[in-house]
């Protein structure tokens, strides 16, 4: 068959498959997660009854599914929700903001390796919708922009406490960024490299960042490089929490203050795109965090090499990625429902007064131990 | 004025630094979450738990055998051993009910009937339970100690009508009271 024909089918599978059919489904199963674990952590039982109502029909039971049925529903009623504009909003602004919350999110999927390859038609398709050589610097480039989307909602608004929560989002993503870009530049240099394929690859052959139990991570080296990792782990972590706003810092929406911060105004599928957006950037920062520090789609200890041989075997990988995705996406539920918000003063101090230098130093201990190391 | 002068805690350097704290607390929500699990949250043997949590599952599992016995359920009028009715029509419930959701037709009891000394009964007598607020002043008012306060509490219609409580679902809700309840008294 015709390379490029395959090219463009596989690419199209690739963005619908992964997408639409993986991630958009894994947003609305992370909300349904959110209640469920809240609930488990808080004594609770969480949505359990949304299920097939057959009784409505005749039948003695209802299915319930523990639940499982319940973003459907959700995702249904906020299609049957009125779309109301207020009339003192800005029309244009208001309008545009849900997509560039969402879109951002969506977009920077691309570049993420979501398994090794496999073979199609004598093809071998590397299971990443755009490989190209700039993927994190791609990521924070695009991923930056969806502060646009808050800010705009918060400014357009016409509302003082959106106004603020847009204001704050704004600062807060500005101040978080400085972290997260220096906090993966001794990561970067372990790599020397930024296709993110290509470092998961070194990762499935040489060791995961974090645990280099196999390969050539079995070093000297890799070893004492586990403490400036570990802090660039725990700095990246921490910034991409600021960066989705999430519990610890999500004070642009803040419901105790800003009675619902920049989405205040807006209501049915207008609302559910900034949801949808947050959880999205969510899922995008986990799946991050698993390439950059846990070997992304690799199964680790030396068997992704047999694995890749078979045809299929970056499905396996792809099964292994979502697993370690999903762990992170439980984690930061974790963390949400488990620490209160913090202060405004204290959020700008810990980004700027101690991450940044944080960052900064570790940078230079990586770059002395690679070299006193080589 | 007294001035109270309030001193911060010295914070320790582990106690600045908040990572601790917040691994501390990730293990307090962890232990819930696998107590949670497990079906052994702490409190859930006393709330007949469902298993997740403390949580008691509404139309599975009732509240019924932990009800008080004073708990204030559906008001209801009561016969007693005789099969005669208590209620005398007296309408000091009605008088007393604070949303007025009491309704008495009071009635003559003809001279052949053998409790033609009691003189009256009520020919109607709805409750509207749209408007009830359990409250149980009628309870505490009646004289005759005929209406009673049950441990229904899951009263529900699809219409209006199916909410307004005759003379006769009253009875049936009620049923018989046998003896004298002493009201006043400590035994009840």
């Amino acid at each position: 068959m015709d390379p490029f024909l395959i090219l463009v089918v596989s690419t199209l599978v690739k963005i619908i498959g992964f997408t639409f059919m993986l991630t958009l489904p894994m947003v609305a199963y992370s909300v349904y997660a959110e209640r469920r674990v809240s609930a488990i952590i808080q004594d609770r039982v969480g949505p359990n009854r949304t299920g097939i109502p057959l009784t409505l029909f005749g039948f003695k039971k209802d299915l319930h599914f523990a639940g499982l049925l319940q973003p459907l529903a959700d995702g249904l009623k906020f299609f049957l929700k009125e779309e109301h504009t207020p009339s003192h909003v800005r029309k244009f602004f208001f309008w545009i903001a849900p997509v560039l919350t969402i879109v951002p999110a969506l977009l920077t999927l691309c570049v993420i390796p979501f398994g090794s390859s496999v073979t199609i038609f004598g093809e071998n398709i590397k299971l990443v919708i755009a490989d190209i050589d700039a993927g994190p610097l791609f990521i924070f480039a695009i991923a930056s922009l969806s502060v646009y989307g808050i800010t705009f909602a918060g400014w357009a608004s016409n509302n003082k406490y959106s106004f603020f929560g847009g204001v704050r989002s704004c600062a807060q993503m500005i101040s978080y960024e400085i972290a997260l870009g220096l906090s993966v530049i001794p990561v970067l240099m372990v790599f020397s490299q930024l296709n993110l394929s290509d470092i998961v690859q070194f990762q499935a052959d040489n060791g995961w960042l974090l645990l280099p139990l196999w390969g050539e991570g079995l070093s000297a080296e890799r070893a004492l490089l586990l403490i400036p990792m570990g802090i660039s782990f725990v700095v990246f972590t921490i910034s991409i929490f600021a960066e989705t706003n999430r519990m610890p810092f999500d004070l642009p929406e803040c419901e105790t203050e800003l009675v619902g911060g920049y989405h205040t105004e807006y209501s049915a599928m207008k609302f559910a795109l900034f949801f949808m957006g947050e959880y999205a950037a969510m899922i995008v920062g986990s799946a991050l965090i698993v390439t950059l520090f846990f070997g992304g789609w690799s199964i680790g200890f030396g068997a992704d090499a047999y694995v890749s041989e078979w045809a299929i075997g970056g499905l396996i990988h792809l099964g292994a990625f979502l697993t370690k995705v999903i762990a992170f996406i439980i984690f930061f539920i974790w963390v949400r429902w488990t620490l209160p918000r913090f202060r405004y003063d204290q959020l700008m101090k810990l980004g700027w007064v101690i991450f940044f230098e944080l960052a900064l130093v570790n940078v230079f201990i990586t770059a002395g131990i690679i070299m006193l190391m080589k | 004025m007294a001035t109270i002068k309030v001193t911060r805690p010295k914070l320790t350097l582990l106690e600045k630094l908040y990572f601790p704290s917040i691994v501390k607390g990730m293990y307090v929500t962890f232990k819930h979450a696998v107590r949670s699990l497990r079906g052994k949250s702490i409190g859930g043997d006393s709330t007949n738990t469902s298993g997740l949590g403390i949580t008691m599952q509404y139309p599975e599992q009732k509240w019924d055998d932990h009800l008080p016995e004073h708990y204030r359920g559906v008001p209801a009028l009561v016969t007693d051993e005789q099969d005669r009715e208590r209620c005398v029509s007296c309408q000091l419930c009605e008088f007393i009910c604070p949303p007025k959701a009491i309704a008495i037709i009071p009635g003559e009891i003809e001279s052949d009937d053998p409790w033609a000394k009691v003189e009256k009964r009520p020919k109607e007598f709805d409750i509207d339970m749209t408007r009830c607020i359990y409250c149980g002043m009628c309870e505490e008012v009646c004289p005759e100690q005929a209406i009673f306060l049950r441990q229904d509490y899951a009263m529900t219609g699809l219409s209006r009508e199916d909410m307004l409580n005759d003379k006769k679902r009253l009875y049936e809700i009620g049923g018989v009271r046998t003896g004298l309840v002493n009201k006043w008294n400590e035994v009840k």
